[in-house]
This record gives C-alpha cells, sequence and structure tokens, in this order.
C-alpha cells in the first residue's frame, strides 16, 4: 500500500471551483480542495464563513452554481442514491428523532445499510450504552453530538463528513471523538470535517483549508501553514539595549538585527532560515554576555498564521461582528510581550 | 425490506408511545362518542343520537389520524433535522412515505376496531334500525379517500410551515373542521353560507358519506365523491409540489 502513490490515485472528494450562490449572496467562491482515502481535512474558519455550505455541496443537500463537486467519483445530487449508501453525515445540529433513545436510533440506521456496524458496540465507542434509552432531547449536547457521530459511522461509510463535530461536547467528550476519527482515518476512510477552532483543526486533520467568506485562504498540513506564513526570522526577548550589530556580524553574511521595542528583538538571517545552528550562534553570544533570554521563538502556531492569514487577506473589505473581533485579536496575537 | 419494516416498526412506535397522539386518536373519539351519546345535547336527529355519532366520529377519527397525527409528526421531524438527515441515508423518500402510509392506516384500523366496538356496546345500530344495511364497502372507500385528502392536507402544512406554527394550524384547523365537518353536529344546523362552505370540505362530504353508508344505509351521493377525489388529488399534489424537507 505504501507504495502507491497518493498523487495518482483518484482522491475520494473533490471540490472544483465550486460557486454557490443564494440569490444574490456568493457564499461559496471558487473553491477547489481534495480529500483522500485515509486523510482528515479540516475546513477552518470564522462562523459563516461557508463550511457548512461546502460541505452541504457534497452531501448533496446544496446545488453549485458553478464548478463540481465529487465523492467517491459521483455527482453527490445525480447520483444521490448510489452514493448515500457510502457516505457518513454528521449535521450540524439535531437531525434525530427527539423521542427515541440512542439505542432505538441506532438500531433504526443500522436496518437502513445492507452492511452496518453493530449498534450497540457502536454505542459502548461513543460511550453511550448508559444512557441507551433515554430520548435524545434528554440527552446532554455532548451526548447528541456522539450520538450523532455514532449514526454517521453506522453504514461503514468510505468518507465521512463532520459538521463541527466537537462543537458543544465536553473534553472528555472530545478526547472519544478525536480518537474515533483518527481510528477512522487510519482504517482509510476520508474524513471532511469543519471547526471553527483552531485547536482542533491542529489536533485532528492532516491538511487545514482556511476558508474565510467563501474564499479559500490557504491550504495545507498545519505544519506548513504554520512555516508557509512564517518569514524565516527569529524573535527573543532580552536585556533593551543589547549591541544588535555586533550580534548580526556574528550571526554571518546578510544577517540583521532590530530591536523592535525595547528589550524586544528580531533577527533576520542571511539566508532566510532558522536553523538551530543558528539558534545555538544566538544561544552562545547571549551566554558569553550573561543576558536572561526571556523568550524565543522560531517559527509559530497554526493560530498565529490562520491570524496572519485572515487579516492579511481578509482586511480589504470589513463585514460584521466577528471577522473584526478577528483583526482585533490578530493585532493583540502578534504584539510583543512585554 | 429490511429498511421498511424497521422504519415502519420505528412510526408506530413514535404514534403509540406519544401521549398526544393516543389522546388525540384514540382518546377524543372515544370519549366524545361515550359522552354525546349519553348526555343529549347535540341536535342529532329523531334517532338514537348514537346512530348519528358513530360515523361522524369514524370520520373523525381519520382527520385526527391522517391530517393532525401524520402532521404534527412530520413537521416536527422537519423543525428538528430529521428528514433532512435521512435523507443522507439509503432509506429513501418513497420508502419513508411508505412506512408513514402503513403506520397510519393501522392506527385508523384500530381506531375502527374501538370505535365501532364501543358503538355497539352503546346500542349502535348499523344501517339504521330498519335493518337495510351497512354499505361497509361505500364507507371503507369514502374512508380511504379522506385519508389521502387529509394526509395531503397535513402534509402540506408539515412541509412548508415552521414546527410550532404547524402544531398550531393543524390543531386549528381540526377544530374549524370537526364544527363544519358535519361530524358531531349536522350541517343543517348551520347558517346557509356556512353550510355552503363546508359542503365542499372533505370533513363534511366524509362525514356525510359515511352517515349514509353506516347510518341509514344509503348511497354515497355524487356530491360527496366528487369533493373526496378532489381533496384526494389536489392536496397531495400540492403537498408533492410545496414541501421543503429542510
Amino acid at each position: 500500500m505504501s507504495e502507491v502513490n497518493v498523487t495518482t490515485r483518484r482522491p475520494a472528494v473533490v471540490c472544483d471551483g465550486v460557486v454557490i450562490r443564494y440569490g444574490d449572496t456568493v457564499a461559496i467562491d471558487h473553491l477547489s480542495f481534495e480529500g483522500h482515502a485515509g486523510e482528515v481535512v479540516a475546513l477552518l474558519g470564522p462562523n459563516g464563513a461557508g463550511k457548512t455550505s461546502t460541505v452541504e455541496a457534497l452531501e448533496g443537500y446544496r446545488r453549485v452554481s458553478e464548478g463540481s463537486v465529487r465523492v467517491l467519483g459521483l455527482d453527490p445530487r445525480r447520483d444521490h442514491d448510489a452514493l448515500v449508501p457510502r457516505i457518513g453525515v454528521m449535521l450540524q445540529k439535531g437531525g434525530i428523532y427527539p423521542m427515541l433513545g440512542p439505542a432505538q436510533v441506532l438500531h433504526l440506521f443500522a436496518a437502513y445499510y445492507h452492511d452496518a456496524e453493530d449498534p450497540d458496540s457502536l454505542l459502548d465507542l461513543v460511550g453511550l450504552s448508559a444512557v441507551r434509552r433515554t430520548p435524545w432531547r434528554r440527552l446532554s449536547g455532548g451526548e447528541q453530538q456522539r450520538l450523532a457521530l455514532a449514526l454517521a459511522l453506522v453504514g461503514k461509510p468510505s468518507v465521512l463528513f463532520l459538521d463541527e463535530p466537537t462543537a458543544g461536547v465536553d473534553p472528555e467528550g472530545r478526547i472519544v471523538v478525536r480518537d474515533i476519527i483518527a481510528e477512522r482515518r487510519h482504517r482509510g476512510i476520508c474524513v471532511i470535517l469543519t471547526t471553527h477552532e483552531l485547536s482542533e483543526a491542529e489536533r485532528l486533520a492532516d491538511r487545514v483549508v482556511i476558508i474565510d467568506r467563501g474564499r479559500m485562504l490557504a491550504d495545507g498540513t498545519p505544519s506548513a501553514l504554520a512555516i508557509g506564513t512564517a518569514d524565516g526570522s527569529i524573535r527573543f526577548s532580552t536585556d533593551p539595549g543589547i549591541d544588535t550589530a555586533g550580534l548580526a556580524l556574528t550571526m554571518g553574511e546578510g544577517a540583521t538585527v532590530e530591536e523592535e521595542r525595547p528589550g524586544s528583538y528580531r533577527l533576520r538571517c542571511g539566508d532566510g532560515a532558522s536553523t538551530p545552528a543558528v539558534v545555538a550562534a544566538l544561544a552562545g553570544w547571549l551566554a558569553e554576555r550573561d543576558l536572561a533570554v526571556g523568550d524565543l521563538r522560531t517559527g509559530q502556531s497554526l493560530e498565529e498564521a490562520y491570524l496572519a492569514i485572515t487579516a492579511s487577506r481578509g482586511a480589504t473589505d470589513p463585514p460584521a461582528s466577528e471577522p473584526s473581533e478577528r483583526r482585533h485579536r490578530a493585532g493583540r496575537a502578534r504584539a510583543p510581550r512585554p | 425490506m429490511r429498511p421498511l419494516t424497521a422504519q415502519l416498526r420505528a412510526e408506530l412506535t413514535m404514534l403509540g408511545t406519544n401521549g398526544e397522539t393516543v389522546f388525540l386518536t384514540l382518546g377524543i373519539p372515544v370519549v366524545f362518542l361515550w359522552f354525546f351519546s349519553a348526555v343529549h345535547v347535540l341536535p342529532t336527529g329523531s334517532g338514537h343520537p348514537v346512530d348519528f355519532l358513530v360515523p361522524g366520529i369514524l370520520a373523525l377519527a381519520v382527520m385526527s389520524t391522517a391530517m393532525t397525527a401524520l402532521g404534527i409528526g412530520t413537521g416536527f421531524e422537519r423543525g428538528y433535522g430529521v428528514l433532512k438527515r435521512l435523507g443522507a441515508t439509503p432509506l429513501g423518500r418513497p420508502r419513508l412515505l411508505t412506512a408513514k402510509i402503513i403506520a397510519i392506516i393501522a392506527v385508523e384500523l384500530l381506531q375502527a376496531a374501538v370505535l365501532v366496538g364501543v358503538g355497539l356496546a352503546l346500542g349502535w345500530s348499523p344501517g339504521g334500525p330498519g335493518g337495510a344495511g351497512a354499505l361497509v364497502g361505500a364507507a371503507v372507500g369514502a374512508m380511504v379517500l379522506g385519508t389521502v385528502a387529509f394526509g395531503g392536507v397535513g402534509l402540506l402544512l408539515a412541509g412548508t410551515l415552521k414546527p410550532l406554527v404547524n402544531l398550531a394550524v393543524v390543531n386549528g384547523l381540526f377544530v374549524v373542521l370537526l364544527l363544519l365537518g358535519g361530524m358531531l353536529i349536522p350541517l343543517g344546523k348551520l347558517p346557509g353560507w356556512l353550510a355552503g362552505v363546508a359542503k365542499v370540505l372533505p370533513a363534511s362530504a366524509l362525514a356525510d358519506a359515511l352517515h349514509g353508508a353506516l347510518g341509514h344505509g344509503t348511497a354515497v351521493t355524487t356530491h360527496d365523491w366528487v369533493v373526496l377525489v378532489v381533496w384526494a388529488v389536489a392536496a397531495p399534489v400540492a403537498a408533492g409540489l410545496a414541501f421543503r424537507w429542510e
């Protein structure tokens, strides 16, 4: 299996130049990405970014105005009957008979499929055996989410669509959900999930597609996104007023050191790379002068990358409340620590 | 068959365990039948009140199940996103609809058995005291048409209104059709203009057909057949066109 070149295999999920319009509003604006077997793709973005519209187009609920969507090579609307036995769907909200308990609903859904998981072991897996007879409407938010996940799994799908799978789930439940997603991925299932939480995307996803106002801002592995937006500089803090010219000289050809704020420095290396050797040299230089290091950073987290990406590309047309809050947070995140 | 039988079992479980539905489909008809047989407040004519009441309340039972129970249940399923979620399973709409229809018919058979039993116990003589005999075939035919017509109305409302609005409208319609349907109160007691309106509604056509077929043993009028057929075609077609699954 490892010999198979991933790029030559047909992707499980394809979004190709997708445009979705609701009346005059463009919800999705030329979105393209792919998902492969054994891959977890997170659609990441603030509320209203178009994540749910995208997933619902793949599930066959939404008509695309332009472009095309394919799941397992099938058109989700035209080939609906052939596709539904092979996908698992978790809606963002509800979707379950409020009067029935987890066991009843799981047994019912299992009967829809030719080859279904055993409902009782699924109940165990998602930790709902203790509330197996409790009507859905009396379950906690986290229990409702886990039941929805179990229903998405019961038909042994090849592609899983999970819309905000950890929203409203308590920390313990989140671990359960994450473990299940990781395990299905290991079995070769393609998982497309949406989240507005960076930590979830970073933990769960092989690839992150960042969407804002219907447009794709970035697509890559969490680490590639973090590196891609990094500028190759090293930031550190120590006593104010150190000999920046002398340090730059020590760091070699083309290196510059700038004191951005008193005590906060940014070192740019000549070749633009933050190699461990540069870090070692910097640490040595500081040690010789008996300078304490308050903070030292070479890369950035996905969170910083996300904030940098959304702030820089989304700043042109200011929308409603949430994105402005995001820009505000972006500004804070980039500010130096005191 | 497995998806259909499982769905049918779920539909029957939900109908049977929902207290409001049981009250609506069995409680109200049985209580009305017993109460208005014992307390002669309704203008039911010269004969034994139960002779007028059983056919009328059978029509009420059909309406309560096919329109009210189906409409309210489906409306909430739509509001909770259940119908949307089922759209992403291999169950399919034809099987979902088939399961609902069979469940409705099963409830109606149960209602008919209970109401006929209670009616006979209260002294009902089917086909009138003269013993002309009840026209069971015509009665069943009218009830089938009524079921289709009321089911179409219930699904039309469930598929277009918000769940709570749907709940209010379906219940309101139930009361209005109960009063205007000739089920408890003969149409002749209504003001002329109101009776004219009532005559083209499916409730009065069904009640009148059952009064004729089961009460006096007289044939169902062409007018009643036409009204029932028109509603049985128009309401499901309208529901099919207007129904929104989300």
